[in-house]
């Protein structure tokens, strides 16, 4: 009778472990239909830059608001960020001033010979030589940039190969990342949807949308990244960008921290010009 | 006898009619049932890491089954993980002539091709 007992005990045990095996099965074969799983999407790079060892972020025509130095900010953040995210060795140089560049660059020949130079150094140096660029002479440039309309006519100096091969030789002919770079204020007003919670007649939770009337203002951010070839001057290739940002008009957001984060959403693309980059996410699976 | 034969020949046509179809449903069937082993298995070595694998299997899957939309769903995923982003946006748009109603291969799509222009020409928004 003892020995009966957990013999039975046993093969119930038994039964119930099968019931349980085969509803594990069950439940993994009926299991959800999706998988949500992470990837990392490799992007190749858009510029063969096997060529170069070294970079030189040369500087930026830049303009806008007075509050942020666009061209030194930018010559900055791209330097970090280069070395840290691409094979490429950056040269530590002064930034040039392409403005001035590219205002002497415009003047007539006879100004340029006869007048006396305002600064000295590597910049004025750089200007010499572009002002021999017969192409870009004679035309008046704003001395202030305010909108993408007076940055247009600085443009040309990109193309002024012999220029950006002079300052290829004086760095041992590296990778030129240089542009414009536009950072301005500006304001929106306008409705806006936004979802807001309410409670209902029962006393419950609802989200409900809500349009209202904002008065908002912000920036707006407008890179142009020029990469040119050290060895010859000549453009390689070319990118514009356009970003904006606009918060309540009550709040009070310092223009730096805007550039910055701006910029946050520009520099993947700009470094997935020059190295191969690795874009997470994640995808739902499916059966 | 004569009047015997129109009666035979109509019931084979038939019985032929009706067996045909279901013949076919029944093949289109099976294959499904192959094409979500293959979906299925390549779903667990995907999560494990094992790409390469699973791509082998989901061109397996929608192969038996061209018309299995999950199946180039995944695939679709799994070009985009390898950076076959071509073979990536075709098979997305398989899956979604497929099925376009299917809001998650829709999303998937979304995504990849957010990537996609943002890292292709014209980057001026």
């Amino acid at each position: 009778m003892i020995g009966r007992v957990p013999a039975k005990t046993s093969s119930r045990t038994v039964a119930l472990g099968a019931t349980a095996l085969l509803l594990a099965g069950f439940a993994l074969a009926c299991g959800p239909d999706y998988y949500e799983i992470p990837i990392e999407t490799p992007i190749q790079p858009k510029l063969d830059v096997s060529a170069f060892q070294r970079v030189l972020v040369a500087g930026f025509v830049a303009g806008g608001t007075e509050d942020v130095d666009a061209n030194q900010e930018t010559v900055r953040l791209l330097r970090s960020q280069l070395r840290t995210k691409s094979q490429l060795r950056v040269i530590d140089a002064d930034i040039l001033p392409l403005m001035d560049v590219a205002q002497e660059n415009a003047k007539p020949a006879d100004v340029v010979d006869s007048g006396p130079r305002e600064g000295s150094g590597t910049g004025n140096d750089h200007q010499q030589t572009a002002s021999s660029a017969p192409s870009a002479q004679g035309i008046a440039l704003p001395a202030k940039i305010k909108d993408e309309k007076d940055i247009e006519p600085y443009e040309r100096l990109f193309a002024n190969t012999a220029y950006w091969k002079r300052i290829g030789e004086e760095y041992q002919n590296p990778l030129i990342v240089t542009g414009t770079v536009l950072f301005m204020p500006h304001s929106r007003s306008g409705f806006v949807q936004r979802d807001q919670e309410v409670m209902d007649s029962f006393g419950r939770r609802r989200v409900v949308p809500m349009r209202s009337y904002l008065e908002r203002k912000g920036f707006i951010l407008r890179p142009k990244f020029v990469f040119i070839d050290g060895r010859t001057g000549a453009q390689m290739y070319a990118e514009s960008y356009r970003e904006e940002i606009l918060y309540n008009a009550q709040q009070q957001t310092p223009a730096l921290s805007s550039y910055f984060e701006l910029m946050d959403r520009l520099v993947p693309n700009f470094l997935s010009a020059l190295s191969s980059q690795k874009i997470k996410g994640t995808r739902v699976l499916l059966k | 006898m004569k009047r015997v034969w129109p009666i035979v020949v109509a019931s084979v046509g038939v019985v032929l009619s009706a067996a045909l179809p279901a013949s076919a449903a029944d093949s289109r069937s099976k294959a499904r049932s192959q094409a979500r082993t293959e979906v299925e298995f390549g779903m667990q070595v995907a999560q494990r890491g094992l790409w390469h694998e699973a791509i082998y299997r989901w061109e397996k899957a929608v192969e038996v089954d061209p018309t299995y939309a999950a199946a180039f769903n995944d695939l679709a995923i799994a070009y985009e993980h390898e950076g076959q982003l071509d073979k990536a946006r075709k098979a997305y748009e398989k899956a979604l002539e497929l099925d376009p109603n299917n809001s998650q291969i829709r999303q998937n799509y979304e995504l990849f091709k957010e990537i996609n222009d943002r890292t292709s020409s014209g980057k001026d928004k």
